[in-house]
């Protein structure tokens, strides 16, 4: 057959494809960010993030909605924390392959791919009616602790992978049991990758709408106990956004959001960098 | 002793995430399966929805899911996969360092911003430059191609990555270019990898909620073109919920049912085929 590309001319086409591919990738990123940020710093003032929602969300700031979202998060990490940390424990220190490890591995993983929708309706007919919880913080912060539970699940069992064997070695040879290894070398050692997955899961648990607008409702007042109905961020965003109240506020919402996410994913990055500096 | 304690408990713990998984299968059946059972498959799955006067059929929004999923696979697998071929094989480490924490930032934004930024840019473009209503399969598919990529670029990437080094040199002992490496080699030896990721985009796409409620336009009839209106299961679990009662929120547990049951079937596809290490 006659016409042949030539190798070299083929990698050349194909490297810029390639790099035209991720530039346009990476600048949808820079778009969305600078699009929010281009019509939403400017609704940023002191009032907006202290005063309450008024109006149904055209006026007032969104001091209730922030601290609503602090504290279904706040429940999230307090409930899926110890079980994440607990399990991957378990399936680094306890099990070397074997049928129980593959069936935890395998609960983990496929907890990990269930939609928010899902976590959703499961909160909303667990602990909404079920237990009687009502749409409240308690209930939001429940439901997205067994959304996150996964993510602190795997990001800890590569921080407990990192440590070294050495440092367990020196443990036992010096006469320590397992439980104090584990709980007093291991775990320390590994705090900082932990870490970062107890903020990842923050990261999750503030972005989530559909989980949380059907657990923790939307009620825009300020919440003065576990049990009181509370809207998100997210979810306020959501509802400004959809329902048309008011494009400016919805704008410093979004703002607000995202200012969270890049400080969130920093810390996590920076974290997680420190830490692996500090083994490999 | 102490030891024996901790080991037991720890176990208890490590079964949370399995039994809570069994927990929501449970309640998600239980509220939705009974429904079901009573109108029988057919009328489950014919394209007749009027949930208020006891219509319960759910293949328009199947259709509709499925349009969606396969849009966004259009969209994210290719700048997916470019992503972590250029990142995995024509970078240098320092690129690698910078450009591996921004893709993973799009996976951080959250949906409801997505959707946002479809309603106020994307829909309105597609508006003015295929005509229509804007909110359509389109728009979705587009958007719901950016949400799933980051997920589609860590997976390939790592499996491109554990492709051992020694597999390159002898190719490029042979005398291969870059490009015909990874087309002849490491795309068959990563391959697993790479399709357990698109899988997972997959499951991603179509249990998306948020962000396809707010650009897809949520008609409820099969779309005729990319250009039309489409309603997801997804998007009437969310719409509806909030005053459904009786049967017509064991519909919506139904349609929760099936979805669980995709999502499920894709999980264990992926997870079967990556076999974990």
């Amino acid at each position: 057959m006659g016409f042949r590309i030539e190798p070299r001319v083929n990698q050349k086409i194909a490297y810029y494809v390639l790099l035209l591919m991720t530039i346009i990738t990476v600048l949808v990123l820079f778009f969305i960010i600078g699009y929010v940020f281009k019509n939403g710093l400017g609704q940023l003032s002191f009032a907006f993030l202290t005063q309450k929602t008024m109006d149904m969300g055209k006026g007032g700031g969104i001091f209730s909605s922030i601290v609503g979202t602090l504290f279904v998060a706040l429940v999230a990490i307090v409930i899926a924390t110890p079980l994440g940390v607990g399990s991957a424990l378990y399936l680094v220190e306890y099990t070397r392959g074997g049928p129980v490890r593959r069936v935890i591995s395998f609960g983990a993983d496929c907890l990990a791919g269930v939609p928010s929708i899902i976590f959703g309706l499961f909160g909303f007919i667990f602990f909404v009616i079920h237990l009687g919880m009502g749409w409240s913080i308690l209930s939001g912060g429940l439901t997205l602790a067994v959304m996150i539970i996964p993510t602190i699940i795997r990001t800890t069992e590569e921080a407990i992978k990192a440590v070294p064997r050495s440092y367990r070695e020196i443990s036992y040879s010096l006469g320590v049991g397992k439980f104090d290894t584990i709980f007093k070398v291991v775990l320390p050692a590994s705090l900082p990758g932990i870490l970062t997955g107890v903020i990842l899961g923050i990261g999750r648990a503030v972005g989530e709408t559909a989980a949380v607008i059907f657990t923790a409702g939307s009620s825009h007042n300020l919440p003065t106990s576990l049990f009181s109905s509370t809207r998100t961020l997210a979810v306020h965003f959501y509802i400004l956004a959809r329902e048309g109240i008011s494009m400016p506020k919805a704008y410093g919402t979004a703002a607000v959001l995202i200012i969270i996410i890049l400080l969130i994913n920093f810390a996590a990055y920076r974290l997680m960098h420190r830490f692996i500096a500090r083994y490999y | 002793m102490k030891d024996k304690i901790a080991e037991k408990i720890l176990l208890l713990i490590a079964c949370s995430a399995i039994l809570l998984l069994l927990l929501i299968t449970f309640f998600i059946f239980q509220q939705g399966l009974p429904l079901v059972l009573r109108i029988g498959f057919g009328n489950f799955f014919s394209a007749h929805w009027a949930p208020t006067r006891g219509f319960f059929g759910i293949f328009s929004m199947i259709i509709g899911s499925l349009m969606v999923t396969f849009g966004a696979l259009v969209f994210g697998v290719p700048f997916g996969l470019a992503c972590a071929v250029f990142l995995a094989e024509f970078s240098s480490s320092a690129i690698q360092k910078t450009l591996k924490p921004v893709i993973e930032l799009l996976a951080g934004i959250p949906s409801v911003v997505y959707g946002f930024i479809g309603i106020v840019v994307l829909v309105p473009f597609i508006r003015e430059s295929f005509g229509g209503p804007g909110f359509s399969v389109l728009s979705a598919s587009i958007v719901l191609g950016i949400m799933i990529m980051p997920t589609i670029v860590s997976i390939s990437y790592d499996s491109l990555i554990a492709v051992p080094k020694t597999y390159r040199e002898g190719s490029y002992a042979l005398g291969a270019t870059k490009w015909q490496t990874v087309v002849m080699l490491l795309f068959p030896a990563a391959r697993s990898g790479i399709v357990a990721g698109i899988i997972l985009g997959m499951g991603r796409a179509i249990g998306e909620t948020m962000a396809v409620i707010m650009i897809a336009g949520n008609a409820l009839k099969i779309p005729g073109s990319i250009f039309d209106s489409v309603r997801t299961l997804t998007a009437t679990i969310a719409l509806e919920l909030g005053y459904a009662a009786g049967d017509h929120r064991a519909a919506l547990f139904a349609c929760g049912s099936f979805l669980f049951l995709i999502i499920i079937i894709l999980n264990v596809i992926a997870i079967r085929i990556t076999g974990r290490k």
